[in-house]
């Protein structure tokens, strides 16, 4: 299997290489021959991917431990779901997926629109397998996940080697999400891609107008979708896993996946302008190759230890190679740019500062200075050993001084910019558009504030979530009144209708409103408590309305782990009303302890609770418990945010018109009489919608 | 006024903004990383800085106290004495030999006190069926350093 699978992968790459070659050779020469056949080796890199990602699993479920990988990735006690989710769990084959899931996009967007676009498609198609081609060297020439262990035998011939049992999958890695967590995040990173390639095949290919950015925009949703889930199970997973009572802290980690995940909000929101007013045409070429760029370079921090060199531990020689597909994936889109940047001219000027566009712009101005400043301290230990000899790290205080403040403007601008029109808006339209919903947010404000709502940053963001919300509440409420009053409807019906016409426009606001959800969740941290103590049995501890006593310590022993565990039961207003069992455990194969945190979650707060260890004077368990108000909205609001996208990525139903029950009588004469005058009103409402994009 | 002006007279105050706030937050949070032969040389306000210093633990130097925690950590022949003041437990990780990384400020008596520890096992080996050891490939993904620190190598 391991030569079937090193077999496979080398074919792949030889296939993208083809893909590029033929791709270039038929863009020259135009023949469509050649360039179909570009097109059939550029899919059949993912079936070739396809049966190597196959042959690597299989060395898992085989327990096949003379592959290197597999030895140091598993172990025979790993429950079957985990030897899955270990291909992943390793520098070598968290690459093969990387590659893997590039080539399942690469062949999605070759497959469905190979009758379209012959234009641009070959442009595409060269540009994608020139990334796969990166992906394929690392795969097959610097980072094989199919080495297999060997040993010199008494005559120094190499003999292949076979050890009992493997060592194990990381201790941390072992909880479920950890078998969709990097799917999710990767397909976000892979999924960037897509936009990138058409928008440097229409710049290279000078494709007219704004085409590529109405084929890549539901491309670019999904990707940005998939980002947003990975980064909120990456968030999760900290939460219930590492056990320190956070789900964010500013490592390199975290930093790499939500820096494209940024410049790509920024790109999603920045098109609008450039489809409705022929603006931003530079901007938004330059987005998309940033955030690209942005996801390779998250790719290669969390693989390279240049930055978590810091810590001194984690060591690759892979480092080199992605900073040199860096360099020549700027070159390239340099080069693009200059050669055709008069085809990106402006078509329009800003008008007025209170307009949709200004909102856009202060949008995407805050987003980027937001980037550069994640970016800016991430890189810092690296830039400060370059210029001063001396590696400085910046730590939480400087991500979250910059980014909160730019947060809450992002939140104004969630609830200011989709009621603002495009060009110019007047001092009454704002007054109208916006008195109510300020007021309610001041009103909650100052009822926060009375029931003890006190920090600053909290309170603002909670006035804003109430804002936003009302605003969001607004446009719905209004535009559902309209289709009523006009086909007699209920109200909620009539929602509905109004969201399936214009999905993109609803959707959107439907994924506003879950990161109002996601902001109020942030906006619990000031209050956050906690207390840590050594307890013995029947020893009890006080955090919040909770009481908790410790009952029992036992042991859990199974072939993959031994723990530790404490039984907790908590007491609230001196009623018991759950018992808890938070855990460690010693992971026999990797020979790693762990936490398992125990935490109780209700939309209030959640009751987290870590055993700690054993304290080291006494000997006596020590138990750390959290009281965390609002965690829960996060997770909630990133349900929401799933909906709202997938709301948004389903076509607009067609507006139909239905006459009033009063002239049904007359609904065949009325349609013969009127046929032209339901058309003017069809497309008048057609424009409407549009304008209100 | 052209609304082009004003929209760059808004940024402006926007990016000053954060440019200070970024200042602050920096000067707020900004540790050093030295090594432990580096220390020797470091002087005036260099030595009051908050750090991280890595090194190994040394063999049967750690001793614990009420209160605190203290070890020598050693680099290339060089020893920095070690205590360690934080809340939390140690993460099992941290034992005689471990690669520790310890964050802190340097006290003028030349001991470094410590808020933050983690650790790293020292390599993992395993014997071969014919008796020789294969050392296992120390991947990104594979350190365990502590209880607040992530997996890198996926």
């Amino acid at each position: 299997m391991d030569i079937l699978g090193s077999v496979s992968l080398l074919l792949a790459f030889l296939a993208a290489v083809y893909a590029l070659v033929a791709g270039i050779i038929g863009i020259i020469t135009r023949r469509p021959l050649i360039t179909k056949s570009a097109r059939n080796a550029g899919m059949s890199v993912f079936v070739l991917l396809t049966i190597a990602a196959a042959c690597l699993e299989y060395l898992f479920f085989s327990n096949d431990f003379s592959s290197a990988y597999v030895a140091e990735h598993s172990n025979r006690a790993l429950p079957a779901y985990y030897k899955f989710a270990a291909l992943w769990s390793g520098q070598e084959g968290s690459l093969v997926l990387w590659t893997f899931l590039l080539s399942m996009y690469a062949f999605l967007v070759l497959f469905l629109n190979r009758k379209k676009h012959p234009e641009l498609m070959p442009y595409v198609g060269v540009v994608l397998a020139g990334t796969e081609i990166f992906f394929l060297t690392l795969n097959n020439f610097i980072a094989t996940p199919f080495r297999m262990l060997a040993n010199p035998d008494g005559a120094g011939v190499m003999r292949l080697a076979s050890i009992s049992d493997g060592h194990g999958m990381n201790a941390l890695l072992q909880y479920p999400e950890m078998v969709i967590h990097p799917p999710m995040l990767y397909l976000g990173y892979t999924g960037f891609t897509v936009p990138f390639a058409f928008a440097l095949a229409a710049l290279l290919g000078r494709y007219p107008g704004e085409k590529w950015i109405h084929i890549t925009r539901r491309w670019t949703m999904i990707a940005w979708c998939f980002q947003s889930v990975g980064v909120l199970l990456g968030a999760h997973w900290a939460y219930a896993v590492l056990g320190w009572g956070g789900y964010w802290a500013w490592d390199p980690v975290e930093n790499a996946a939500i820096l494209p995940w940024i410049t790509g909000t920024a790109f999603l929101h920045s098109v609008m302008m450039q489809e409705k007013r022929g603006m931003m045409k530079v901007w938004n070429v330059w987005l998309v190759f940033v955030t690209f760029m942005l996801c390779i370079l998250g790719t290669s921090l969390t693989r390279t230890g240049i930055v978590s060199s810091v810590h001194a531990f984690a060591q690759s020689s892979i480092g080199g190679w992605f900073f040199g597909f860096l360099v020549i994936i700027f070159i390239v889109c340099f080069a693009a740019y200059w050669k055709n940047r008069d085809y990106l001219r402006s078509d329009n000027q800003l008008d007025s500062l209170v307009s949709r566009e200004s909102s856009f712009l202060f949008n995407n101005l805050v987003l980027l200075a937001a980037c550069f400043a994640i970016l800016w301290g991430t890189l810092f230990p690296v830039l400060s050993e370059w210029v001063q000899g001396s590696k400085i790290s910046v730590g939480p205080p400087f991500f979250n001084k910059v980014t909160v403040p730019i947060a809450l403007f992002l939140l104004l601008l969630t609830g200011v910019g989709p009621l603002l029109a495009w060009r110019k808006t007047s001092f009454d339209a704002l007054r109208r558009n916006f008195a109510w919903p300020l007021g309610g947010g001041i009103v909650a404000g100052i009822i926060a504030f009375v029931f003890g709502f006190r920090d600053v940053y909290s309170l603002v963001c909670l006035i804003l979530g109430v804002f936003v919300t009302l605003t969001i509440a607004s446009e719905f409420y209004r535009g559902a009144r309209v289709i009523s009053a006009r086909d007699g409807s209920n109200i909620f019906t009539a929602v509905g209708e109004l969201t399936m016409r214009n999905t993109r426009r609803y959707g959107g606001y439907v994924v506003h409103f879950g990161m109002v959800l996601i902001f109020i969740g942030i906006a619990g941290i000031p209050f956050n408590k906690d207390l840590q103590k050594e307890m013995g049995i029947g020893d009890t501890l006080k955090i919040g309305p909770y009481t908790i006593l410790c009952q029992n310590f036992d042991a859990v022993n199974n072939a993959n782990y031994e723990s530790e565990r404490a039984t907790l039961e908590v007491f609230k207003e001196g009623k018991s009303v759950m018992m808890l069992y938070p855990e460690r455990r010693f992971y026999l194969a990797s020979q790693v302890t762990d936490t398992k945190v125990a935490v109780q979650s209700s939309p209030l707060h959640d009751l987290y609770i870590v055993y700690a260890g054993r304290s080291p004077e006494g000997g006596k368990p020590v138990i750390h418990a959290y009281l965390q108000p609002l965690v829960k909205w996060i997770w909630f609001g990133g349900i929401v945010l799933v909906l709202g996208t997938l709301l948004a990525l389903l076509p607009n139903r067609k507006a139909v018109l239905v006459l009033r029950p009063a002239t049904e009588n007359s609904w065949k004469d009325a349609i013969s009489a009127t046929t032209t005058a339901i058309g003017a009103v069809a497309r008048r409402s057609d424009a409407r919608a549009d304008a209100h994009d | 006024m052209h609304a082009r002006s004003k929209f760059l007279i808004g940024s402006g105050i926007i990016v000053t903004t954060l440019l200070v706030l970024a200042y602050v937050g920096f000067t707020q949070s900004k540790t050093y990383y030295h090594t432990i032969t580096e220390l020797s040389t470091l002087q005036g306000s260099a030595l009051h800085q908050r750090m991280r210093v890595s090194g190994n633990v040394q063999a049967g130097s750690i001793d614990h106290l009420t209160g605190r925690v203290d070890f020598v950590l050693t680099e290339q022949g060089r020893n920095l004495r070690v205590s360690y003041v934080g809340r939390d437990p140690l993460p099992d990780t941290f034992k005689d030999g471990a690669q520790a990384l310890v964050e802190g400020k340097m006290m003028p008596d030349n001991r470094f006190v410590a808020e933050q520890v983690q650790a790293k096992c020292a390599s993992k080996y395993e014997a071969t069926p014919d008796g020789s050891p294969v050392s296992a490939p120390q991947t990104p993904g594979q350190t365990s350093n502590g209880t607040n620190a992530r997996p890198s190598g996926y």
